[in-house]
């Protein structure tokens, strides 16, 4: 029976911060689940994600969104930091946004890497799924996160879990 | 090493169909819980609507965003007494016979002091021009740890024989 589903690294940050990274991950499972429930210290941010401190122009991403009245869709590219939602922004409402990402294949060194999110912000926004690429080809060994123009507030959870294929 | 994406327990519908399918007694022992729902409702309408330890009230609001085979589409409620879209759509008596919804549903930190959020991915075939699929986020405005999860149809009447829905715990240590 492989072991799958497994806990690899979680936080719960105890003051606020402006960046929050999980490293040393193991090349030992298929994919990562990342489960996050971030506050923002200010209304609201963005939720940036970043793989093994890759910047440049190096991630791009394409999202569908429901505000509550209306359907949209956009995208960004060569972006220095991919994003986890572009609209579902954090809050400072304590467990009202939730992430649920997903990456695949993250171990391998030969393709990019790509990520689904799904970003919910059910106390005002709305409701979202995100797909991102991240245009280098290494093993992702550490998964960074930023809030635009903020700070995580104390309370923010992250964690990250390792699904095994065999 | 943590036990973690073990089944707590599920429910199967039997002949004459029920009109919840309901986990009570939920342990306070794992981190995140998943919810996998496979059903169908007597009812021509409606979707799979979620109420928490038992409660009903004003503190419950959601976000849909929803394509229907012709567009995508949005809608939200708020001071409501149920997560109108926490299980997401729900195959309809006028759907394709023997087809059943899959709905995924995802609740963080349920033991959590906070308020809780859900996060629900969803489908709803239909062999007809119109068929559903929805991503749904929803808030209980509550603190209280999360004991009991209730499912039903919105559209009243019941579930039908075969349906069923499965409670997972996902612990992060």
């Amino acid at each position: 029976m492989p072991k799958t589903y497994e806990p690899i690294a979680t936080t719960t940050l105890g003051s606020a911060q402006s960046t929050v990274t999980l490293s040393s991950i193991p090349s030992t499972y298929t994919d990562l689940i990342i489960i996050s429930q971030p506050k923002s210290t200010a209304t609201e941010g963005i939720v940036y994600i970043q793989f093994n401190s890759i910047g440049g122009t190096s991630y791009s991403s394409t999202y569908v969104y429901g505000s509550g009245s209306s359907a949209s869709s956009g995208r960004r590219t060569n972006s220095g930091l991919g994003v986890i939602a572009e609209n579902a922004y954090a809050t400072s409402t304590a467990g009202a946004t939730t992430f649920v990402t997903q990456v695949f294949n993250y171990a391998n060194t030969t393709t990019f890497k790509t990520w689904l999110s799904r970003g919910n912000r059910t106390d005002s926004q709305g409701t979202e799924a995100m797909v991102g690429l991240c245009r280098d080809t290494s093993a992702i060994n550490s998964v960074s996160f930023a809030i635009g123009g903020t700070t995580f507030a104390a309370g923010s959870v992250f964690s990250i879990y390792g699904i095994k294929a065999a | 090493m943590a036990n973690t994406f073990i089944k707590i327990a599920s429910v199967a519908v039997g002949a004459g169909g029920a009109a919840t399918m309901v986990f009570s007694s939920i342990p306070a022992t794992y981190t995140d819980l998943v919810v996998k729902v496979s059903a169908r409702s007597t009812s021509s309408s409606g979707d799979c609507q979620i109420v928490l330890n038992g409660s009903g009230g004003t503190a419950y609001s959601g976000k849909l965003l929803y394509g229907d085979g012709a567009g995508a589409l949005s809608a939200s409620n708020s001071g409501v007494a149920q997560m109108s879209w926490g299980a997401g759509a729900i195959n309809r008596s006028t759907t394709t016979s023997s087809t059943f919804c899959n709905t995924d549903v995802y609740i963080p930190n349920y033991t959590s002091s906070n308020f809780k959020s859900v996060s629900t991915d969803s489908v709803e075939e239909n062999n007809a021009t119109q068929a559903y699929s929805q991503l749904a986020g929803s808030l209980w405005a509550n603190s209280a740890a999360i004991t009991s999860i209730t499912l039903s149809p919105s559209g009243g009447g019941n579930f039908v024989q075969y349906s069923t829905a499965t409670l997972y715990g996902i612990k992060n240590s």
